[in-house]
């Protein structure tokens, strides 16, 4: 922790990326990335790079797994070993398992999961090169996918992250600003719906805070939510133009 | 009671398409008298109607449907016969064979083995049940020739075309004869394999290009040059 005496915002205001306090790192999505899975998306924000992947519904295997009302979600989360600085083990290790749960709870309240009992979807989350709000990514991706694979949906999920760097609350932060900061507060959001699916916190922060985290990590949402529509609206509308 | 989107746009899941006296028909749901897409599709109104065709969809059976699968399983008095759907669908031995069945004499897999294709009906689905088939019908029964298609299951309506227009012209232009799967399998049957190339050619293009509008014209201009084409090769 020797850098802690290290500035992340200089004297104009600008983080060490020359972002502001409430700007977005660069996003790139991708609509069917993969032709193997029923649906798919890949994208870019800032330096991290995530692909999701979605099969199904299809059958149970194993058959006790399956619910008599409802469709079964399935997520893995997993981090490619060259995805950090330094080689991460393949096998699943603890933060994996949990940020896979928490991926599927955030996804699960924008499908309709009533209409197809006794079968199962599963996500697949691979994170290529990670740096910071990975999670907030790959739900973003995630619900790209799904939609991509036709499965009925409430809304699109779209997740994003604020935080405290130094004194000053900022959105979007990369893995130093997370490291060195003082909190982290992840969002999943419904923008059409208005409905927030995922709300943590990690680090101290007093209430008035937390409140402009949220507001300004929804604030990002709805940014990244049009890039989502978009990129789904591409891929069809580019066939569209093409023929015309 | 406004619409947001106009006839033929392109909606993504949550959209808000309209308000009020509304009712939410295929692809798209209800939340206080407001109707959203579910689906990614295109935006049709039917009357009070709202309808999403959706460009990305999966097959779900329907009793009445016509499907073409495939036999995954011999078992002890039927079939499994993967449809293309979320659910396996079963067929059973009475149902194939024309008299009574005896399972110490019958052995189910010189009937249909597995790998085998069939055209068949479903007579029995619902929430809590597999679908049912039945091969009792004319027209219904094992593949013996012909080539097979799969597209999306959603496009079937388009093959089809307005009153038949777009299957009638591909069946007159290649002299084929074409079952349409409703779970998106689509058997071609021809004279020779040229022939059924030619179809297949029109299908798949029907498949990718499901979403433009004066979709029969191209096809048929498509499958005339295409003719023109092999017969000058020939000569």
């Amino acid at each position: 922790m020797s850098q802690k005496t290290e500035k992340l915002i200089d004297k104009k205001g600008l983080r060490l990326d020359g972002r502001k306090l409430n700007e977005l790192r660069p996003i790139k999505i991708e609509v069917g990335a993969l032709s193997n899975a029923d649906g798919s998306a890949y994208i870019e924000q800032g330096k991290n790079k995530i692909l999701a992947a979605v099969y199904g519904p299809k059958e149970v295997h194993p058959k006790h797994l399956a619910l008599q009302d409802r469709m079964v979600l399935r997520c893995r989360y997993h981090m490619a070993p060259f995805s950090v600085q330094e080689r991460k083990s393949p096998a699943p290790s603890r933060r994996e398992v949990e940020l896979s749960k928490v991926i599927r709870e955030s996804l699960e309240p924008s499908i309709f999961l009533e209409y197809y009992p006794r079968t199962v979807v599963d996500i697949f989350v691979e994170v290529l090169q990670a740096d910071g709000g990975t999670r907030c990514a790959s739900i973003t991706a995630a619900s790209v996918a799904l939609a991509d694979a036709g499965i009925p949906m409430r809304d699109l999920v779209v997740a994003c992250a604020a935080g405290k760097v130094d004194e000053t609350i900022a959105l979007d932060l990369m893995d130093t600003e997370d490291k060195i900061g003082k909190a982290d507060v992840p969002v999943a959001f419904m923008p059409n719906l208005n409905a927030i699916t995922l709300l943590q916190m990690d680090g101290i922060l007093t209430t008035e805070e937390f409140e402009n985290a949220v507001n300004l990590a929804l604030e990002g949402c709805k940014k990244i939510y049009l890039m989502q529509k978009e990129a789904l609206k591409t891929k069809y509308v580019n066939v569209k133009e093409a023929e015309e | 009671m406004p619409t947001f989107f106009e006839r033929r746009q392109l909606v993504t899941p949550g959209d808000l398409i309209a308000e009020g006296e509304y009712i939410a028909g295929e692809n798209a749901y209800d939340e206080d008298n407001k109707i959203y897409a579910s689906r990614i599709g295109l935006i049709e109104y039917e009357d009070k109607k709202v309808n999403v065709v959706a460009l990305r969809a999966f097959y779900i059976p329907k009793v009445g449907d016509k499907v073409i699968g495939t036999v995954v399983e011999v078992g002890f008095n039927g079939w499994t016969v993967n449809i293309n759907a979320p659910y396996q669908a079963m067929l059973r031995a009475s149902n194939v064979l024309s008299r009574p069945f005896k399972p110490q004499q019958d052995d189910l897999s010189q009937v249909l083995d597995v790998g085998d294709l069939v055209v068949a009906k479903i007579v029995a689905y619902d929430r809590a049940h597999d679908p049912q088939l039945t091969v009792g019908e004319p027209e219904l029964g094992k593949i013996t020739r012909g080539q097979i298609a799969r597209i999306t299951p959603t496009k079937i309506p388009r093959v089809i075309g307005r009153k038949g227009s777009m299957i009638s012209t591909i069946q007159q232009e290649t002299g084929c004869h074409i079952i349409l799967g409703l779970n998106g399998v689509v058997l071609i049957t021809g004279k020779n394999l040229e022939d059924e190339h030619l179809a297949m050619m029109a299908i798949r293009k029907i498949d990718e290009e499901s979403h433009t509008s004066g979709l029969t014209d191209r096809v048929t201009q498509m499958l005339k040059e295409e003719k023109t084409k092999r017969e000058e090769i020939k000569k």
